[in-house]
């Protein structure tokens, strides 16, 4: 297009050049001058970088990952280029999704797996990301299509399904299982599943697959008011399963009795959702490059500038199979993992007499010895701390009574399917 | 049962429970829960016809009894309005419940998720937990599908959003 319109440019100069009659000149120059603003609005159109081979911390304004990379030059992060083997499935790319996505790309994360079944429209406009000129479009392929013009590097999969039927909860499993970017890691093909679904039978879906898989996940939701939300880290085994106790939300103080639900299924706000996607990277990047404090549940109470916090243990007595298994699995690997925390506990010990780091402790800071985390603090999820509050109630326990006596069951399937469609055409 | 209407309750106290905890990838469980379904079911749809309240047919749409389709039907104003009904069994069933849809209405309301997925009350999703595994698809029609029927039709109908079928045909023919 550069090349072609400076060909036209100087075919028009030697045109005026050679041009007997000079009434003809201001025309030409009219022409001239249009030329050069298609010259100006080509340049304009969009650039695609190329892809970048290693990260570099070089500081210049052509490296895209000069900033990240400083977080390693100022000791936040240890070793920041890991980010590019790590694989993250983000399931749901809404208002939470797409923005986790977005950080994530720029952060230059390894691969991306996108999981949703929707289409982007024009009232989805009021969150960040997605471009009214991608309505029609599956979030998937207009996510897809965003995020490889923002970085090239990173390695993108769609899949457009609906992980709570039978066959999109198959295909979901499978392509976690999957190993093809780093063949020799253990466990599944991904660090870390993060939920940015919007309704409880997709997250008890993301739930059911990160037991089977022992794979550690995150879940993050916002309230159908719009004005709070939560982030969850679910370790399998190690600490309490989506499964384990009615959902917990935080309470956002107004008065149920008050709010007018007549007419809406649901509010959304950009800046919540921007928020707890915030929250939600933040935590997987503490999580996956191994700084600072991971938290295992965060809430965010909008109304009230709130965040309360809390960690929940696993229940002994949870209905779900593969979450009782895990438990099993965590317990005995309980004497291995006690060894290594001493050993670790150890190493720092001799580590600090090494370097007397606070001679004076001015700020009168008390160092406290947190490897042992699962201790008296833990609360057990019957006692909530203040701000938070269970979505739903326990199942009923006598129901138990009735499915243990042993049923009488002589009745045939496909006799019994005869007889409903016997009354349904009656 | 605090939010639901004498009628539904004493409804749902005559649909028989069900009582094994199986959700389609469970094998040989599963297929004692699917009896179970088609035994709610049966009783549930004789009852309606018996009381003169039928309205709706719905069978499995799959021999795995994954995927349910069907009909619903609501009458307002001496006139009938009858809408496709689909669902799938989610795979964390009974655990969740089936998100009921009515295909022909996506788009038409608030009260209504994408791909035209009903929207439920606040009171449903708190009494499908309580009762898990007792409640099944007859349970979701009744206390989901039914309520829901009775509050959007009128409003869909008086707002002009959908038509009658007579009429849709008048206004073709003419
Ligand atoms: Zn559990």
């Amino acid at each position: 297009m550069e090349v072609e319109l400076k060909q036209l440019n100087a075919d028009l100069q030697f045109l005026s050049q050679s041009l007997p009659d000079p009434s003809h000149h201001a025309l030409l120059r009219k022409i001239q001058l249009r030329v050069e603003d298609l010259g100006k609005l080509a340049a304009a159109a969009p650039v695609h970088r190329s892809k970048v081979e290693d990260m570099s911390a070089e500081v210049v304004d052509s490296n895209p990952y000069s900033r990240l990379m400083a977080l390693q030059r100022m000791g936040i992060v240890e070793n920041y280029e890991r980010i590019r083997d790590f694989s993250v499935a983000i399931v749901g790319i809404g208002g939470v999704g797409s923005v986790a996505a977005e950080m994530l790309t720029r952060c230059g994360i390894g691969r991306l797996l996108l999981y949703d079944y929707d289409k982007v429209e024009l009232a989805n406009m009021n969150r960040l990301f997605f471009r009214p000129d991608q309505v029609g479009l599956t979030k998937t392929d207009a996510a897809v299509q965003t995020l490889s013009d923002i970085n090239p590097d990173v390695v993108l999969e769609s899949y457009t399904l609906n992980i709570t039927t039978v066959t999109g909860f198959e295909t979901f499993m499978s392509s976690l299982k999957k190993k093809s970017f780093r063949p020799n890691k253990e466990g599944s093909g991904v660090d870390l599943v993060l939920s940015c679904v919007d309704n409880y039978e997709a997250r008890m879906a993301v739930n059911q697959a990160c037991n089977e898989l022992s794979q550690t996940w995150m879940e993050s939701g916002v309230s159908e008011d719009a004005v709070s939300g939560h982030i969850q880290l679910l370790i399998p085994g190690e600490t309490a399963c989506f499964a384990c106790a009615p959902p917990l939300v935080v309470a956002s103080g107004v008065d149920e009795r008050t709010l007018k639900r007549e007419g809406v299924c649901a509010a959304s706000l950009p800046t919540t959702m921007g928020v707890v996607a915030g929250l939600l990277v933040q935590n997987t990047l503490k999580l996956l490059l191994g700084f600072g404090q991971v938290s295992p549940y965060l809430g965010y109470n909008s109304l009230k500038d709130f965040f309360p916090t809390m960690q929940m243990r696993p229940n002994p007595q949870c209905s779900n199979v593969a979450c009782l298994k895990r438990q099993e699995e965590y317990m005995l690997a309980k004497p291995a993992r006690d060894a290594a925390a001493k050993a670790k506990m150890e190493a720092e010990v001799l580590s600090i007499e090494e370097v007397p780091l606070h001679d004076d402790n001015e700020w009168n800071i008390s160092v406290v010895n947190d490897v042992e985390l699962d201790g008296p603090d833990t609360r057990s999820s019957d006692v909530l701390p203040e701000g938070l509050t269970h979505e739903l109630p326990s199942a009923d326990e006598f129901h138990k009574a009735i499915s243990d006596a042993p049923v009488a069951d002589n009745d045939d399937l496909e006799d019994l399917r005869r007889q409903l469609e016997a009354i349904n055409s009656a | 049962m605090e939010g639901w209407d004498p009628n539904t309750k004493s409804t749902l106290t005559q649909i028989p429970l069900l009582a094994t905890k199986a959700g389609p990838r469970d094998g040989a469980a599963w297929t004692q829960r699917l009896k179970e379904e088609y035994k709610a079911l049966i009783t549930y749809t004789q009852m309606n016809k018996s009381n003169d309240n039928d309205w709706f047919r719905i069978s499995a749409a799959n021999p795995e009894g994954t995927r349910w389709t069907g009909k619903c039907w609501y009458v307002y104003n001496l006139l009938k309005y009858e809408f496709d009904l689909q669902f799938d069994i989610p795979v964390t069933y009974p655990s969740t419940a089936p998100e009921l849809e009515l295909p022909q209405l996506d788009g038409k309301t608030q009260k209504m998720y994408r791909g035209g997925k009903i929207c439920l009350t606040v009171h449903f999703k708190p009494l499908w937990a309580k009762n898990c595994p007792r409640f099944g698809i007859a349970h979701a029609l009744c206390l989901g599908l039914a309520p829901w029927l009775a509050a959007e039709v009128p409003i869909l109908v008086d707002s002009g959003m959908i038509k009658h079928k007579d009429d849709a045909t008048t206004s073709t023919e003419s």
